[in-house]
């Protein structure tokens, strides 16, 4: 076990872990932060999405080793802040969410999505949320959700 | 338990590599699915694994006057975002698996996977890509197509770490990439096709034919594409009926869970006859 250091949702902490365990684990098991879901676990799914550095990951691909030292956001660190509020009112508000189980991931990808792109067109949107798979929804009300969300939240992102 | 490694130097990685014979993980898109285990248990590596992500000696695209080096720690999204690279490799790595993915894995993490599906690795073929292979003896540097010798199967010693994807800066008038998968995303492919030609007052300067997921290393062959080097257009509609069936000895896919081996053989070769086509059109 090594001592690993980093930011988590802007606050330093340190773990104790084996490197190769997988951040979406310590995030879990560990830490308690259950908004990132565990569904194919070989990053084709999107539901355990983070921002690692600002940028989207899958964190069931990610050895918490590769961590040291970075900053790690989750939907438990976002979803009190504009940005996050935006796109959860603006899911709510399209009927983006059924049973909610990719939700988190989406949300994470839109984020991800939405700072550097705020006025997505369609097909960038569907490119952005690629990585996401819901079984629910069919996508459209998703999309309309991050539409809504980049109508709604200017200057936020 | 799996031993891990993070060093701090690429000099410190070489020395770990060579004295616990860690494997090197960059982005580990394939090395954390290949071996996961259960839920909440770590991967099941048989060997000790070093992070090298973070290195910054091998974490840049720098454009030299005659080619582009891809340190081997830049990530898809860098070379898909870097408008220097060439347009064919940044189209296929486009559409390699998401965003999340391509934020975390490599050229060269692809490139030493050695699948033959692997989808920037067909594109390299064609662009006659090199790669640089360091130990703390020095870097040593081969082309692609005799780096890898099989499915999985590289050149690559146990002391060494491949630390850059070389790329020569050429121009093509005449250029396709292709990837047939199941969908648009997070497909790995049932094949891929990648032609490029420079083609100069009705005549075949320059030619390059590969096909990915179609045999245990992708399909390149030198000696056949020198037979359409030099031909006019004229000349290559001529004789092509008599240089394609290289192509169709050449290209032997096998059944899998993604795709049969029909369907493969017969996509490749369509692909083929569309992209010799577009060059009689044009010209």
């Amino acid at each position: 076990m090594t001592e690993i250091a980093f930011v988590l949702n802007n606050k330093k902490i340190s773990v104790e872990a084996e490197g190769a365990t997988r951040l979406l684990d310590i995030l879990r098991e560990d830490l308690g932060l259950t908004a990132v879901k565990e569904g194919c676990g070989e990053g084709e799914c999107g539901a355990c999405s983070v921002l690692k550095d600002g940028l989207l990951v899958n964190s069931c691909m990610v050895p918490i080793g590769t961590v040291a030292g970075c900053s790690i956001e989750t939907l438990e660190g976002l979803r009190n802040s504009d940005e996050g509020r935006c796109i959860i009112d603006a899911f709510a508000d399209s009927g983006a969410v059924q049973c909610g189980f990719c939700t988190p991931g989406m949300v994470m990808a839109s984020i991800a999505l939405l700072r550097v792109n705020a006025h997505p067109t369609i097909d960038e949107i569907k490119v952005g949320l690629s990585g996401n798979l819901c079984r629910c929804t069919g996508y459209d009300m998703i999309i309309k959700g991050v539409q809504l969300a980049s109508e709604r939240g200017e200057g936020i992102w | 338990m799996v031993k891990t490694f993070h060093p701090r130097t690429l000099e410190e990685a070489l020395k770990i590599r060579k004295d616990e014979k860690a494997i090197p993980l960059a982005g580990g898109t394939d090395l954390m699915v290949r071996f996961r285990s259960w839920a909440g248990t770590q991967p099941d590596f048989p060997w000790p694994v070093m992070f090298i992500n973070h290195l910054s000696e091998i974490r840049y695209i720098d454009i030299q006057p005659k080619e582009i080096r891809i340190g081997a720690g830049a990530t898809l999204s860098e070379v898909e975002q870097c408008s220097e690279v060439p347009k064919v490799l940044r189209t296929a790595v486009s559409q390699m698996a998401a965003p999340a993915l391509r934020n975390l894995g490599t050229v060269a993490g692809n490139i030493c996977n050695a699948s033959p599906a692997g989808d920037t690795i067909s594109v390299l073929y064609a662009l006659n890509a090199r790669v640089e292979l360091t130990s703390l003896h020095g870097a040593r540097q081969i082309s692609i197509m005799e780096f890898i010798s099989g499915p999985g199967r590289k050149d690559l010693g146990d002391d060494e770490i491949m630390t850059a994807v070389m790329i020569p800066i050429e121009s093509f008038t005449h250029t396709l990439y292709r990837k047939v998968g199941t969908r648009k995303a997070n497909a790995l492919s049932k094949l891929s096709f990648c032609g490029l030609a420079k083609i100069k007052a009705g005549r075949i300067d320059d030619i390059r034919l590969s096909f990915g997921a179609v045999g245990p290393t992708v399909v390149r062959s030198v000696e056949t594409e020198k037979k359409l080097i030099g031909l006019s257009i004229e000349k290559l509609k001529e004789l092509y009926s008599e240089i394609r069936p290289d192509y169709v000895a050449m290209v032997q896919p096998i059944d899998d869970q993604r795709s049969t081996a029909v369907y493969r053989k017969q996509v490749s070769l369509n692909l083929l006859d569309q992209y010799i086509e577009s060059l009689t059109m044009e010209s």
